[in-house]
């Protein structure tokens, strides 16, 4: 569990400090999250394992548990509302319409978009 | 005279704070549960209700909140990281789903960027609102750094991210219900391109697949959006 957890923290520092000292536009934990895939694929080529033998490892184990964890961690940034109230009472209308629509619209039109590229990669044999 | 002062040090010890959001997650976690997991009953709404309560009744400040909360949200950078173990398992979807995903990446955060800017601006919302909501649907820290840099008011972007990630995972699975889409691959990227974390934290508690896709959809548009922004944003806000 320590060594997994390590292993996320050594990832995600190597990205902070690829995405500031290379002016990257991506932030740190993205590119840690990158690197960890294809740090895992050039693993694989060298000393195979399987999938049982990924999820019982410290990585494993520790990639799980953070994220069995996720909602929580999303709780203290949502508390900043109550720094807002005021700004709610008047723009509120606005925000919550704006924010209604665009996650309905975003989710149709991301959607729609996918299933339509998909039949058709897969109309030319590339499914 | 003793309570009071344990009282006081109760409020201002960050020990008290976190242990207070872990206590209203495990609650508001209770209450999801039993309601079978309903997409209206969303364990992060819930436990921010409750806290934000508590902070009203305390009259604590939310510096005060946030030095004992800090350390669940520092959190939020490894579990990103932690996020790459599922996507390499599932490498071989993720390859199959290329063009596809490419495609509604794109499309999806230019959506994202535009519905809400011109719905906001259309209802009367100021400049520095509008600049605060272009980024919502990007995961909190990176979408934060973007209005940063644009001048605009970045705590803002904070809520209406979480805001909007609480949206997307309470809408999704009716809405894809709704709509009869059965390919999880691409429910799951839709949720985790519109509403980050929060998103992919539903995707997950609906289907491993879909948690696949709306991890790597977060992850890509954790870059896509602030790319796109700089250029949406003048022509969108004049």
């Amino acid at each position: 569990m320590i060594r997994g957890f390590f292993i996320l923290l050594v990832f995600q520092l190597i990205g902070e400090l690829a995405t500031r000292g290379l002016n990257l536009p991506a932030p740190g934990p993205v590119i840690g999250l990158a690197l960890l895939v294809v740090a895992l694929v050039l693993t694989r080529r060298f000393r195979p394992f399987d999938e049982e033998a990924l999820a019982a490892s410290d990585l494993g184990q520790a990639a799980r548990g953070l994220l069995a964890a996720l909602p929580l961690l999303f709780v203290p940034a949502g508390v900043g509302v109550v720094q807002y109230l005021g700004l709610l009472r008047d723009q509120g209308v606005a925000l919550a319409a704006a924010l209604v629509v665009s996650t309905v619209v975003t989710l149709i039109a991301t959607v729609g978009v996918f299933l339509l590229v998909k039949r058709l990669a897969g109309a030319k044999g590339e499914a | 005279m003793t309570a009071f002062r344990l009282w006081v040090y109760l409020q201002t010890t960050p020990l008290f704070w976190l242990t207070a959001t872990l206590a209203a997650f495990l609650v508001a976690d209770l209450l999801a549960k039993a309601a079978h997991r309903h997409p209206l009953v969303n364990p992060v709404a819930i436990a921010i209700a409750l806290l934000g309560g508590l902070l009203k009744a305390t009259g604590a400040d939310y510096q005060t909140y946030f030095n004992g909360a800090q350390f669940v949200h520092f959190l939020l950078g490894p579990a990103t990281v932690a996020l790459g173990v599922p996507i390499f398992t599932n490498l071989a979807l993720v390859r199959r789903n290329f063009w596809p995903l490419v495609a509604s990446l794109v499309v999806g955060a230019i959506v994202a960027i535009m519905s809400a800017v011109l719905v906001a601006k259309g209802l009367g919302a100021p400049r520095t609102v509008l600049v605060a909501l272009a980024p919502k649907s990007i995961t909190a820290g990176v979408a934060m750094a973007v209005t940063e840099g644009l001048g605009g008011p970045a705590p803002l972007t904070g809520v209406l991210v979480i805001a909007t990630g609480i949206l997307g995972a309470v809408i999704v699975t009716p809405l894809m219900n709704l709509l009869g889409v059965t390919d999880y691959a691409a429910r799951g990227f839709a949720v985790g391109l519109a509403s980050h974390g929060i998103g992919t934290a539903r995707a997950f508690a609906v289907d491993p697949v879909a948690g696949v896709f709306a991890g790597l959809a977060m992850g890509l548009n954790a870059v896509v959006t602030p790319a796109v922004i700089p250029a949406l944003l003048p022509w969108l806000v004049g």
